[in-house]
């Protein structure tokens, strides 16, 4: 699968590395050069340099290809209007948009965006596990869990 | 008229002021604190201290009853998903959309935003009348088209000079609406030939304008 994905934060750089090693063909995409020391440095995807919200760059990354897109910055806005451009302009298949507010979250679900809300998907699974659900939130968490500790495996240990 | 400004900064703040002084009523959608009570002292009470890209702060305003919406801010998606929920959540009656990069105005309409005013291509359009070389100026979108006017003069050494209007090799789509010579207008039918000296309307897709230019200058 080809994945794009826009934003190299802490989620961006933590899904490209997951998909890179289960064997997908990823490039990520971030406006500051700096967050790409977020990623391994076995890192196997392509790192873009730009704007995720220009054709052009995502063209450079890839999109007309893509199999997936995901944006994944720190504005909602901007994160609609490249999803949008990913799915109106070039038609991917997939498309997910990071959309912190649940109202414009609920507005661009319709339009064949899939968009979630940090607010709602973290706020359902705690509660999950606070209720006892035996299902939902165990399982996630005991996912999330094992990745923490591969992720603080990777660090270098400074203690000694 | 009745106007809803998203977004309080330079343009929006000037282009309000222009607004009220010519009669009409304005309400600008300001985030910032600081800077809405600013235009609230030097405007009165027609600001609302609210990020203008959520809904509920666009009805406090009034979008559903404007007669049209402007979303000025300085970046680009926060104007396109302005002008959106003020079309999807309020049934706005117009929305007319701020674009920086003039790349942006193609991913606009896509997404239905026809209205577009972009500062740098007004500011080009204007530099390029005022140069006395070129010749080729973009004059104004049409609206509710994908169009576009232009206005271009035959140099020597071009290659329309000395040529009939049908083997110009316009990109489809576009129409050359008249040949202004001498002071004086003729028809652009396909046997005309053009002189140097000529100029020309045309209209074509906008996104076309870069093949429009180059079919007229090589």
């Amino acid at each position: 699968m080809n994945v794009v994905i826009v934003g190299c934060g802490r989620t961006g750089a933590f899904l490209a590395e997951l998909l890179n090693q289960g064997g997908d063909t990823v490039s990520i995409v971030d406006v500051e050069r700096s967050a790409f020391n977020r990623l391994p440095s076995d890192f196997k995807g392509t790192p873009v340099l730009g704007d995720g919200t220009d054709m052009d760059i995502l063209r450079q990354a890839g999109i007309a290809a893509a199999d997936a897109f995901l944006s994944l910055t720190q504005g909602d806005n901007r994160n609609l209007m490249a999803a949008q451009i990913a799915k109106k302009i070039f038609g991917v298949q997939q498309v997910f948009a990071k959309v912190n507010d649940p109202i414009r979250a609920n507005t661009y679900r319709g339009q064949g965006i899939y968009t979630f809300s940090r607010t709602t998907i973290l706020g359902t699974l705690l509660h999950a596990v606070l209720s006892g659900d035996k299902t939902i939130g165990p399982n996630l968490m005991r996912e999330a869990m094992k990745h923490d500790e591969e992720l603080s495996a990777q660090l270098p240990d400074v203690s000694r | 008229m009745y106007f809803v400004v998203a977004g309080g900064g330079a343009v929006g703040y000037h282009l309000s002021k222009a607004l009220l002084e010519s009669g009409h009523e304005v309400m600008i959608i300001e985030r910032d604190r600081k800077r809405a009570l600013w235009i609230e002292e030097q405007l009165g009470s027609v600001v609302i201290n609210a990020p203008a890209d959520e809904g509920r702060y666009q009805i406090q305003a009034g979008c559903q009853r404007a007669d049209a919406v402007l979303a000025v801010t300085g970046d680009d998606e926060d104007n396109l998903i302005i002008s959106q929920l003020a079309k999807l959540k309020c049934g706005a009656n117009r929305v007319i959309a701020r674009v920086n990069n003039p790349k942006n105005e193609i991913v606009f309409k896509a997404m239905g935003i026809d209205e577009t005013l972009s500062s740098t291509r007004v500011l080009m359009g204007v530099i390029e009348q005022e140069l006395p070389t070129g010749g080729f100026m973009p004059l104004m979108p049409l609206t509710g088209s994908h169009l576009e006017l232009i206005e271009a003069e035959i140099a020597a050494g071009t290659p329309p000079a000395g040529q009939e209007v049908r083997s110009l090799g316009l990109p489809p789509g576009s129409l050359i609406g008249g040949i202004v010579r001498k002071g004086e207008i003729l028809h652009a039918h396909g046997d005309t030939t053009l002189e140097v000296g000529d100029r020309i309307i045309v209209f074509a897709p906008t996104a076309a304008e870069q093949d429009v230019r180059k079919a007229l200058f090589g």
